[in-house]
């Protein structure tokens, strides 16, 4: 049975509909990653699930149940602000041990799983500290500290990364996913960016305008893309229009770099998605198209070049080491089309 | 550079500090020698020409126990209205908050006239319970008791909880309250353990500002009070201008100027000292009204509001129009109805006395010494700000602040004392001369004027005068092309609060004002202060008039606040 379900979740602001029939499920020890530009609706999602804020139709379901019912404080969920919303009239101990002093435990189960937390954290030694001097990424840690110490059944976590800095994310990101590995919990995980969901997430959750796009493992997610959003989400750049006529056993695709043969049984017009790390430069690819480099991107790990083939500007990764030749002559180059080509639903 | 700026800073504060000295300062010092050589030369006299130690800490006992008293009524009327305008946007908000700042600005004599004719002897509630129940005498008495006093500071000062603390809850980030419900706090445990310590520096700042000014008050409890109540300032007048026993006064004039500066240091410390916590844009903070709970909450609260900020007001302005009285001589009303009797009233000079002005002129008089006050305060009053916002270091700046603050915690009677004591004799023999009021004025409204220009010429961007400056001007056309335009909001509801601050001055004014030149307050008082249903009508006219320039003044003020948060 799933931990946390949601069903057809509607949410509107105004004439602003910021959920349009959202519906997932989060089983035990999973973290799914919500993925989507700003504004899509993903802060109202966490909202909803928390019980801060009343869906206009649709439920939560925890364990098959309905929680509509029950106020944000007795749903025994953490949620975790993009801002962090860390108290500042309280040190890094009262701040992590606030949910814990509201059960009632006693002084010493306190004061211990609060040190189990600032050492899951990495910030022993911090307790006394004034929240208001952290640093970036301490004050994220504490924040992470004081929404585990009551040991939530379900973490809900909102862009918490988003106000660092590059570096310190893609350090953070990791050691997060290790902590939440390590005590198997379940989470909810919204982001923006999709490196940090690649990086952390078990399934990710594309989300546009108030509605779920696809679900799936990162690797399908970037393999098989379910549309045009989804892929330029993920930033797959080449889009192509092109006709799909059915021709004997195989599919014809028209297409302003040329025709190639798909296996597809769509027809008519289509979206064509051309992946970047497609491109055959050995010539060994049975579609061949000539174009010239008009620009090439040294990023590191592999450079990016733009090819233009008949006035079509086509982006593509290759290895660094690649013997390309100069920019602007006219040159043959080569891929495979059931490697490199998705039809995409329109 | 840095030397010609230190240099040009000290010139713009020369200025407004020579006349803080000589108006100010000097006179204070005249105060505190007064009453010290008194001491020292009449030490055997003292203790029975002056007044008896028991007499002066009862007095100063009496002081305390009604401004805590008020405070405390002020907190619990205020502090629900400041979680409603807070929390919460609905229609009419931006006419409720304009209205609750109304009180604050009228002159006190208006608020005792208000209260009176609606709970007074001759009030609307006893004349309707006595004709409705046949009473020959009011059944309700509130007109010379304690309760009178304490429910006129409320009227007065809830505007000052419901601006700092509302204004800072509105911007204090919602998400602290959700982190604590997600976390597993109810309503009761989030509202005690997460938003109370936050809101306790605003809170404890308005606390010790509304007991500042009921500390100090002086009409609600001259008029209201009656002659049973005396605090400091209340005795302070008597001393001077009933007994003319200068001594007495001086030396309750030092008491009083010690407890008020301990509560300006208190205040000043309490503000720096708030802690940073993260603030938010009101739109985001505000929910609409949605559940049954909040809806209940806003009606309640905003019904009570009104009744209680818009009866007395109405009360006074009806009472004003309405004929409910026998006319002198006369044992039976002849008519009861609307008149405009007490209006026209006012211009006629019945005594046909040298020295009896026409109420009517009051109005002159009291136009005249605003005019007066707005140009002067605003001399005065640009300039600091200027050196404040763009010269002064923050040290120098804080020092200059409580400098320019000093005159409001020293109150308006201590003022009007020491001018009568210092400007009596050569090299300022000012006494006949009508030309102190509007100092006195000046003074009181100064605070307010520099308060509110500071935060204007604060916000404007130096990267617009750099711009000005690369295109060619200088500090001048800098100062009159780019920052006096983006300003002039900040200038006119400055000018205003000067206007509408010298127009209600009582305290000072009743002091050192010459019979023959009335303002409208003490025009209203002298009415109030004889018998007859005629006096009492064109009192209550005048009144009437001071607080519809009142309102509109406060109300305009409200229009053209720029900055968000609230400063006083």
């Amino acid at each position: 049975m799933p931990a946390l379900a949601v069903t057809n979740l509607h949410k509107s602001f105004g004439a602003t509909a910021a959920l349009n029939g959202v519906s997932f499920t989060v089983f035990h020890s999973e973290i799914l990653a919500v993925l989507g530009p700003s504004g899509c609706g993903k802060s109202t999602l966490l909202n909803i699930i928390a019980g801060l804020e009343k869906p206009d139709r649709g439920e939560v379901l925890w364990e098959g149940k309905s929680i509509q019912g029950i106020p944000p404080h007795r749903r025994e969920f953490g949620l975790m602000f993009q801002d962090l919303a860390l108290f500042p009239h309280l040190n890094v101990y009262d701040n992590i041990a606030f949910g814990l002093n509201l059960k009632n435990l006693p002084a010493a189960d306190i004061k211990e799983r609060v040190q189990e937390m600032l050492a899951l954290v990495h910030l022993e030694g911090y307790e006394k500290r004034d929240v208001n001097t952290l640093s970036g990424g301490e004050a994220q840690r504490v924040a992470l500290a004081r929404c585990l110490a009551p040991k939530p059944r379900f973490l809900m976590l909102d862009e918490p990364l988003g106000a660092l800095d590059r570096n310190l994310r893609e350090l953070l990101w990791l050691e997060l996913r290790q902590i939440l590995k390590e005590i198997r919990q379940t989470t909810l995980y919204v982001t923006h960016d999709q490196q940090e969901a690649f990086g952390l997430a078990d399934r990710i959750a594309v989300m546009n305008a108030g509605k779920i796009e696809q679900i799936d493992v990162p690797l399908a997610l970037n393999r098989r893309p379910a549309n045009r959003f989804v892929a330029q989400f993920l930033g797959l750049p080449n889009f192509l229009q092109g006709t799909a006529t059915r021709s004997g056993k195989q599919t014809l695709v028209e297409t302003a770099i040329g025709i190639f043969p798909l296996s597809t049984t769509a027809s008519g017009k289509v979206t064509v998605l051309m992946r970047p790390d497609a491109l055959r430069l050995d010539g060994s690819g049975s579609f061949r198209f000539s174009g010239k480099i008009i620009e090439r991107v040294f990023q590191g790990a592999v450079c990016k070049v733009v090819i233009e083939v008949n006035f079509t500007p086509l982006t593509f990764h290759v290895l660094p080491s690649s013997p390309l030749p100069e920019d602007g002559s006219l040159l043959l180059f080569s891929v495979n089309p059931d490697e490199a080509f998705q039809i995409l639903p329109s | 550079m840095s030397v010609i700026r230190k240099l040009n800073a000290w010139l713009l504060w020369s200025l407004p500090l020579v006349f803080l000295g000589v108006f100010f300062f000097y006179p204070l010092g005249v105060i505190l020698a007064y009453s010290l050589t008194r001491l020292s030369a009449f030490q055997a006299e003292v203790a029975s020409a002056v007044l008896p130690l028991p007499v002066i800490l009862r007095i100063l006992g009496f002081t305390t126990w009604q401004a805590f008293l008020s405070t405390l009524l002020t907190l619990l009327v205020g502090l629900p209205g400041a979680y409603l305008l807070g929390r919460y946007q609905f229609r009419g908000k931006a006419f409720l908050q304009a209205w609750m700042g109304v009180p604050f600005m009228m002159p006190a004599l208006v608020v005792a006239a208000c209260f009176d004719t609606l709970l007074g002897p001759r009030g609307w509630i006893n004349l309707g319970l006595m004709e409705l129940f046949g009473l020959t005498a009011p059944p309700i008495q509130f007109s010379n008791t304690f309760g009178a006093i304490l429910t006129a500071h409320v009227f007065y000062n809830t505007t000052i909880v419901l601006r700092l603390v509302g204004d800072f809850w509105s911007h204090l980030d919602r998400r602290f309250s959700q982190a604590a419900q997600v976390l597993g706090a109810n309503r009761w445990q989030t509202l005690r353990k997460v938003i109370l310590p936050l809101l306790t520096p605003s809170i404890l700042a308005a606390a010790l500002l509304v007991f500042m000014f009921d500390f100090t008050s002086f009409g609600v409890i001259l008029v209201l009070g009656g002659p049973r109540f005396r605090t400091l300032e209340v005795e302070i007048y008597y001393q001077t201008v009933g007994l003319f026993n200068l001594p007495a006064a001086a030396t309750l004039a030092i008491l009083q100027l010690a407890c008020t500066f301990t509560l300006t240091l208190l205040y000043t410390r309490l503000s720096e000292r708030q802690r940073p916590v993260s603030m938010r844009p009101q739109t985001y903070n505000q929910a609409r009204l949605t559940s049954w709970r909040s809806r209940l909450f806003a009606v309640v609260t905003v019904s009570f509001l009104t009744v209680f900020f818009i009866s007395p007001l109405a009360a006074l302005a009806l009472r004003s129009v309405s004929r409910l009285e026998p006319d002198r001589g006369q044992r039976t009303l002849s008519s009861p109805g609307i008149t405009l009797d007490f209006y026209r009233e006012l211009s006629a000079n019945r005594r046909r006395s040298l020295f009896y002005a026409p109420p009517a002129s009051a109005i002159s008089i009291s136009l005249a010494y605003a005019s007066i006050t707005v140009a002067l305060s605003l001399a005065l009053g640009l300039p600091a700000a200027w050196a404040q916002a763009r010269l002064a270091s923050p040290k120098v700046n804080r020092l200059f602040d409580s400098l320019l603050m000093l005159p409001l915690g020293a109150s308006a009677v201590t003022l009007g004392l020491g001018f009568i004591l210092t400007f009596d004799q050569p090299p300022l023999d000012l006494r006949a001369s009508p030309a102190l009021i509007p100092l006195a004025h000046t003074l009181v409204a100064l605070p307010f004027v520099v308060r509110s220009l500071a935060p204007a010429l604060r916000s404007i961007k130096p990267k617009l005068r750099q711009a000005a400056n690369v295109m060619g001007a200088n500090a001048w056309v800098q100062f009159t092309r780019v920052e006096l335009p983006l300003i002039n909001r900040a200038i006119l509801s400055a000018a205003i609060f000067a206007f509408t601050i010298s127009l209600g001055e009582f305290g000072a004014t009743a002091i050192i004002s010459r019979p023959e030149y009335p303002t409208i307050p003490v025009a209203i008082f002298r009415l109030l202060s004889q018998p007859g249903g005629l006096n009492y009508g064109q009192a209550l006219a005048l009144s009437t008039i001071l607080m519809f320039v009142s309102a509109a003044g406060m109300i305009l003020i409200q229009r053209l606040r720029i900055t968000e948060t609230g400063e006083f």
